[in-house]
């Protein structure tokens, strides 16, 4: 079958790293990343079913290892070569559409009894993500036994399958994924005052769960760079919509705080980067409360930050990593109700991957959220 | 003696027009048959400023005593005075208030009077640096005085620097500076650059705080004021009567000392601009093209250094001291013989050129908020009777209005322009949804006290400066403007004037009526 397929291979790494560094996107030229004639994955254990994906989109996260940003930390935690991919909408052999959870937990590795994190249900801080019958791989899309979504067929164990109701789109299910980690991060929150950096896909999805699942106090403030992700913030529930250098100013007015140098008196409650990078997160130090938290839902890597305020102010600074199951089902609902099936406002066939990855890169520039590849054709599927 | 104004007719042989743009000039082409209304030329100074002060500190108006027999040993007496908002552009040294300041000092010295403070009358302007302190009351004033703790700010938001006088019988609260009001004796040196100036206005507003300002620096006010600066159809001046008859009668003892200026407004250099264009000989022309072409080449940083360190060579034309209504009665009729000119009817379209400075921003930056104020607050106000520019009709300003702000003294301007702007530009929504936040924000209370920046509240006052126009006009244009601060402004962008007489033109229809209102140097006209 043909897959995009993410070979280890450093010299490759390495250009990635650099071509990535001077334009977004590129290290899908240079990089590990091929499409390629490969076996469809086979994963002969109890319980693991064939899924062909319909729709899977490019993340974040899958941006950043193909421009080599992605923090070394993972490699014990992947293994390769594997077919990246894991916001899936796909279907079963009986023709039925499912959406992929792709956190690879203990059930689906078989290892009984379950380490006491899936125990008790939070199955994204899975403890064995590197054990098991499979190869390591935190979740479908960075394992290579399971195959991903950027192929023509995957693997998936019956306890990541969800079905797909009649009534939502294919567009609709493949943002479920994406929206279960805005749910995971919206429920952290509870009714703190809230600001969001960034409106990406995550941060929009973020801005549309905090609005419908948290109850914020004030104003629910947030960052948007492009005209498009503007009016998108918005329209998803943003009260206050500024641009990236302005949110200071921004959220002083809102909390009526004094000033000293460049950091605020008061601040947010609870402050959700959505971007991962160093200057996201030295924002979010300068604008969030003393005593309140910053919550890390966009990958960082490395970073150098100043944490003296984080010390001197008492602030919890806390990552918040995909969701658990039940945020999974609640990211339907939310899906259905913000209407985040208009979000995808890209799609590409696997054999254009270079140009998909390049206008995942500059979405927003574009007017772009959500771009995604589409296997639905026949042509496709004969690949 | 300078010939009085007048209006002119265009036709095919008049020149065309100098519009001030900013910190530069625009020639246009006016249709023709439209009026320029032109300021009257510079009334005679008086000889002997010092002298003239002297005698009416002698003379006093009303039914006040003579300054030298209310000073004596033992008083306190305070010495409050109009700040850097006046003139425009600032005076060449000496500064009027300087002349005052020295004769009344020099009266309180042969009394015996120790205990002596000064004043400057801010309301909720920005604090004076240094610098601007000497240019207003001379370096033998300031260094007398600064030193020793005894040249003050009004600070407005002080809790232990302000009393509560009480309540009008409209329900508005006097709140004045305390060591004013516990003087035995405040004197208050004003000068009079437009008929606003003055009068009660001056204690009862530069040195009251935002809980007695609110009541007459609102929406309501200004569109009830036809115009601000008709003190007989000015709800602005009522209010301000009400207070300083109040202040009178909770025993505070005003001697009130108010000057006029003649308006020689430019220096040499900028002769030209108090000519009228057809009079210009050619070293004028030679002057107006020379200093275009360098402005255009002048990174705007500089042009506006250029421009804020003119010196106004104004020439005092009267001075006038003792009870206020009296005092501010003959100084308004000061300012109406330099300033008034006769206006037959409305016009459907109304032009004017905006220059680089407005009250607001001296030796600063004038933001897109201040240009709104100074179009539609101001200069559109510059009428008796009734607007220069018919009800519905189109009003037509030239200024660059970049979207720039200064950091230090506009702060909250800042936070006006992007948050509330892009929301609303209605006058009576912004006052009620938002003007009470700003008001009471402790970061610019902070920002006003101890720096040099506008009190939270400023820039809401200036848009509702210009709440009068916006309920009038039926539409307005900004000339040569960066186009997305003026679409923030909620005004339409135009490249050239034709442009935008044509798309005034949509509104008021065909072969509309043109008024340009030719100033500064400032203009009052008399619209019958």
């Amino acid at each position: 079958m043909k897959a995009l397929v993410f070979e280890r291979s450093l010299p490759r790494f390495a250009a990635a790293r650099v071509a990535g560094s001077l334009l977004a996107g590129s290290g899908a030229r240079v990089g590990p990343l091929s499409l390629a004639d490969v076996d469809e994955p086979r994963v002969d254990e109890p319980g693991w079913v064939r899924v062909r994906p319909r729709l899977a989109g490019i993340c974040g996260s899958d941006l950043a290892t193909i421009d080599g940003r992605s923090s070394r930390y993972f490699e014990p935690i992947v293994s390769f070569p594997f077919v990246p991919g894991h916001e899936i909408v796909g279907e079963l052999d009986d023709g039925s559409r499912v959406v992929v959870v792709p956190v690879l937990r203990c059930a689906a590795r078989g290892i009984e009894p379950m380490c006491d994190m899936c125990a008790a249900g939070r199955v994204n801080l899975c403890e064995r993500v590197a054990f098991g019958h499979i190869e390591p791989g935190l979740q479908t899309g960075f394992c290579a036994d399971t195959g991903g979504g950027w192929g023509i067929s995957l693997m998936a164990h019956e306890s990541q399958l969800r079905p797909v109701p009649d009534d939502m789109s294919d567009e609709g299910a493949v943002m479920v994924e994406p929206a279960a980690c805005a749910v995971h991060a919206a429920r952290q929150i509870g009714v703190d005052d809230v600001a969001v950096i960034g409106s990406g896909t995550l941060g929009l999805l973020t801005i549309a769960a905090v609005r419908r699942i948290a109850q914020p106090r004030g104003p629910l403030i947030a960052t948007a760079k492009h005209p498009e992700q503007r009016r998108l913030a918005r329209e998803l529930g943003a009260d206050v919509v500024v641009a990236p250098d302005a949110l200071e100013r921004a959220v002083r007015s809102s909390t009526r705080s004094l000033q000293y140098g460049s950091q605020l008196s008061c601040g947010i409650g609870t402050v959700v980067d959505c971007v991962g990078r160093e200057q996201s997160l030295a924002q979010a130090l300068r604008v969030v409360a003393p005593g309140g938290t910053i919550l890390l839902v966009g990958m960082p890597g490395p970073v150098a930050v100043d944490l003296t305020g984080l010390w001197h102010r008492e602030v919890a600074l806390r990552g918040c990593y995909a969701y658990d199951d039940s945020d999974f089902d609640a990211a339907f609902d939310l899906v259905q109700e913000a209407g985040l099936d208009r979000l995808v406002t890209a799609t590409y066939p696997i054999d254009r991957y270079r140009d998909a990855i390049d206008h995942a890169a500059h979405a927003g520039g574009r007017g772009a959220v959500k771009v995604a590849f589409d296997l639905r054709s026949e042509r496709e599927r004969r690949r | 003696m300078g010939r009085p104004g007048f209006v002119l007719e265009v036709d095919r042989s008049t020149p065309p027009t100098l519009f001030h743009h900013g910190e530069g000039f625009r020639l246009e082409k006016l249709p023709v048959g439209a009026r320029v209304v032109y300021p009257a030329e510079p009334l005679d100074a008086i000889a002997d400023p010092d002298e003239a002060i002297r005698q009416a500190l002698h003379n006093p108006l009303g039914d006040s005593q003579p300054l030298p027999s209310l000073l004596r040993g033992g008083m306190k007496l305070t010495i409050a005075f109009d700040d850097v908002s006046l003139p425009l552009p600032p005076m060449k040294r000496p500064d009027v208030r300087q002349r005052v300041v020295e004769a009344v000092l020099e009266m309180a010295a042969g009394a015996g009077v120790d205990d002596v403070v000064l004043i400057a009358a801010l309301a909720l302007h920005r604090r004076m640096t240094e610098s601007e302190l000497r240019q207003a009351l001379g370096d033998r004033v300031y260094d007398a005085f600064e030193p020793h703790g005894m040249l003050l700010q009004h600070d407005a938001e002080d809790p232990d620097g302000m009393l509560h006088l009480g309540v009008t019988d409209q329900g508005e609260d006097v709140e004045i500076n305390k060591r004013a009001a516990t003087s035995d004796l405040l004197v208050y040196v004003n000068v009079n650059l437009v008929a606003m100036d003055g009068g009660h206005k001056s204690v009862a507003t530069g040195l009251a705080s935002y809980r007695s300002l609110r009541h007459h620096h609102n929406v309501q006010t200004m569109q009830q004021s036809r115009s601000f600066m008709d003190q007989h159809r000015s709800e602005l001046h009522s209010s301000n009567w009400r207070m300083g008859r109040l202040i009178a009668a909770s025993g505070v003892n005003v001697f009130q000392i108010e000057t006029t200026l003649n308006n020689n407004t430019f220096p040499p250099a900028f002769d030209f601009l108090q000519k009228r264009e057809w009079e210009w000989s050619f070293r004028d022309r030679a002057a107006f093209t020379a200093s275009s072409k360098a402005l255009q080449r002048t990174p705007p940083r500089i042009a506006r250094q250029i421009f804020q360190g003119q010196r106004a060579p104004y020439g005092l034309t009267s001075v006038q001291a003792g009870e206020v209504e009296a005092v501010h009665a003959q100084t308004t009729e000061h300012v109406y013989e330099q300033q008034l000119v006769s206006v037959a009817g409305q016009a459907d379209i109304l032009t004017m050129g905006l220059p680089y400075i407005c009250p607001y921003n001296v030796n600063s930056i004038m933001n897109p908020i201040l240009v709104m104020c100074l179009g539609l607050g101001y200069f559109f106000n510059l009428y008796r009777g009734k607007p220069l520019v018919r009800a519905g009709g189109v009003l037509i300003m030239s200024h660059p209005t970049p979207w720039e702000f200064h950091p230090v003294h506009h702060p909250s301007y800042i936070d006006f322009f992007e948050q509330v702007l892009a929301e609303t530009t209605d006058p009576a929504e912004i006052e009620a949804k938002y003007e009470e936040s700003f008001a009471t924000d402790p970061w610019y209370i902070h920002l006003y006290r101890t720096t040099h920046a506008y009190h939270g509240v400023h820039p809401f006052y200036m848009w509702y400066w210009g709440a009068h126009a916006l309920q009038h006009l039926g539409g307005v244009i900004v000339v040569g403007g960066d186009t997305r601060s003026v679409r923030r402004l909620g005004f339409k962008p135009a490249t050239t004037l034709r442009d935008a007489l044509e798309m005034a033109e949509d509104v008021v229809g065909r072969d509309p009526s043109v008024t340009h209102l030719h100033s500064p140097p400032i203009l009052l006209a008399d619209v019958t």
